[in-house]
């Protein structure tokens, strides 16, 4: 009884401390346009995956390394003349299509194919939950530092330029926080399934919110019902947890949008 | 005394030159505009003052601690990104309530505080913009054709608020308009740019220039045309610049 309860607590730590995390970054995701950007860094890390196990590194460092190397390649090539979704489709295909097959050489690792991919929640340790609450309090430090600058950034480059920031500066910022979040949320939800912890909270607490505190705010309290919630689901139905947290995210997606449509008139 | 000093200023984009030894200067309280075709490096111009372009070559001189306010040409708020008027004041310096409602008095938007950047209409948009330039209390106010997208009543009323403005602070103000009226009646002094300084001087000096001629046409190309068509047609210049792509659009 006792190992049942440890598990499921380490397991709802490791949700809630991606969520927070997850949540202020997925705002600048969702303002920023960047969606695709998040999915290709998500996806090139089981790349990441496959490189750490064949050196034995951490997983967290071989995933943060070449989540950095994906999203400086990426910033590199949108300014060559391709279009931005067509840099980021070839990308974040072809890394997790190499990563794959990265990951078939290694003896042994095919079983934990999935486990990457969806993420395994609930075999997460003590040693799991310090790198992931290290790495979310590293990210929420690093944005709580650069907000104001990264908010002014988002804005517009020259109002940022006007006011002494340099917006490659702020944008590098967001890349390394990226790069965070994403180490950290491979044990929580998988590969597959990082972007949606990014993006539906912050989409989900649009509606609700007035200043771009209050949606980050939200973003993350929606963000932990999902991730608490998601568990006790998986638990009770016996179901994937990583899916099973991003549909219950889903659905209060869905939830917000029709009570928003409901209960406020359509012009606000 | 004077804020800003260009020498010999070049900005190349990618590879190409877009400024070419430009020199320039603005003085206290004085009111520039800088006219010019599309492309001839008007906006550059701006950014390069404002820090945002670095030069090529060439130097720029800012007064010490100069405080500049930038009204910039346009600037789009996603909807996805919730943010009220007075919130938007405060980026990316928190400013007090008293000194919010100061600027936002100034600059004619005083009941806009509380208001979504998202919902408002184009006019009151560029009154928030201008009060956000006004909060630094700035000496320089740098506008980039900040009435794009008005209407001409707007577009008027706005650059009353700007006169306004002016004689409250007796900040200098540098600003791109492609409303040639509005520059004849409001500017200390104009500048033509097309990639270097065609000409430079009062309204009428320039006006009367024939490099601002073969840029902008004497006929039906400008308003201009209703306030200076007593001016004799000549369209022969006897600069050396290269004018010909806009000679051959009159």
């Amino acid at each position: 009884m006792i190992l049942f309860d440890s598990f499921l607590i380490y397991a709802a730590l490791a949700g809630l401390g991606v969520a927070i995390a997850a949540a202020p970054l997925g705002c600048f995701v969702v303002w920023r346009r960047m969606a695709y950007f998040g999915d290709a860094t998500a996806h090139a890390s089981i790349l990441g995956v496959a490189l750490a196990l064949s050196f034995e590194m951490s997983i967290f460092a071989g995933v943060l390394i070449v989540s950095l190397l994906m999203a400086a390649t990426v910033s590199t090539l949108s300014n060559r003349g391709y279009a931005m979704d067509t840099v980021l489709g070839v990308l974040a295909h072809s890394a997790l299509a190499f990563g794959l097959v990265a990951v078939s050489f290694l003896q042994g690792v095919r079983i934990d194919l999935m486990a990457y991919l969806f993420g395994e929640i609930l075999a997460v340790g003590p040693m799991d939950l310090t790198v992931i609450w290290g790495g979310a309090l590293l990210v929420l430090g690093l944005l709580w530092w650069r907000w104001s600058a990264l908010l002014t950034a988002t804005l517009n480059p020259d109002l940022a330029y006007a006011a002494g920031i340099d917006p490659r500066r702020e944008q590098l910022v967001l890349t390394l926080a990226l790069a965070l979040v994403v180490a950290v949320a491979i044990k929580v939800v998988g590969v597959l399934l990082i972007a949606a912890m990014l993006i539906i909270p912050a989409a989900t607490a649009r509606p609700f919110a007035s200043t771009p505190e209050r949606m980050a705010l939200m973003a993350a309290f929606i963000g932990s019902i999902s991730a608490f919630g998601g568990l006790q689901l998986a638990f009770t139905f016996d179901t994937p947890t990583g899916p099973t947290i991003v549909c219950l995210a889903a659905i209060l997606f869905a939830v917000s949008n029709v009570a928003n449509l409901l209960f406020r008139s359509p012009s606000t | 005394m004077s804020l800003v000093t260009l020498q010999n200023l070049s900005v190349r984009h990618s590879g190409n030159p877009v400024l070419t030894d430009v020199n320039f200067s603005i003085t206290k309280g004085e009111i520039v505009t800088v006219v010019g075709p599309n492309g001839s490096g008007k906006s550059t111009l701006l950014r390069s003052i404002i820090g945002a372009l670095q030069p090529s070559s060439g130097q720029i001189n800012r007064a010490p601690d100069l405080r500049i306010g930038y009204v910039p040409q346009k600037l789009h708020i996603d909807a996805t990104l919730p943010l009220t008027v007075r919130r938007f004041l405060s980026l990316p310096k928190r400013v007090s309530n008293s000194v919010a409602k100061t600027a936002l008095d100034r600059a004619g938007a005083a009941n806009l505080a509380d208001r979504q950047m998202s919902r408002l209409s184009g006019g009151q948009f560029q009154r928030v913009l201008l009060a956000r330039a006004l909060l630094c209390d700035p000496q320089l106010l740098i506008l980039d054709e900040a009435t794009q997208g008005l209407d001409q009543p707007g577009s008027a009323s706005f650059y009353q608020q700007i006169e306004t403005v002016r004689q409250q602070l007796g900040c200098a103000v540098l600003m791109v308009s492609h409303e040639l009226h509005v520059v004849m009646a409001a500017s200390d002094r104009v500048i033509c740019l097309n990639g270097h300084v065609c000409c430079e001087g009062e309204p009428e000096q320039v006006a009367s220039a024939p490099e601002y001629r073969a840029l902008f046409g004497t006929g039906t190309h400008g308003a201009l045309a209703l306030y200076r068509h007593e001016h004799n047609h000549s369209h022969d210049s006897d600069c050396d610049h290269d004018h010909h792509n806009h000679e051959a659009a009159e």
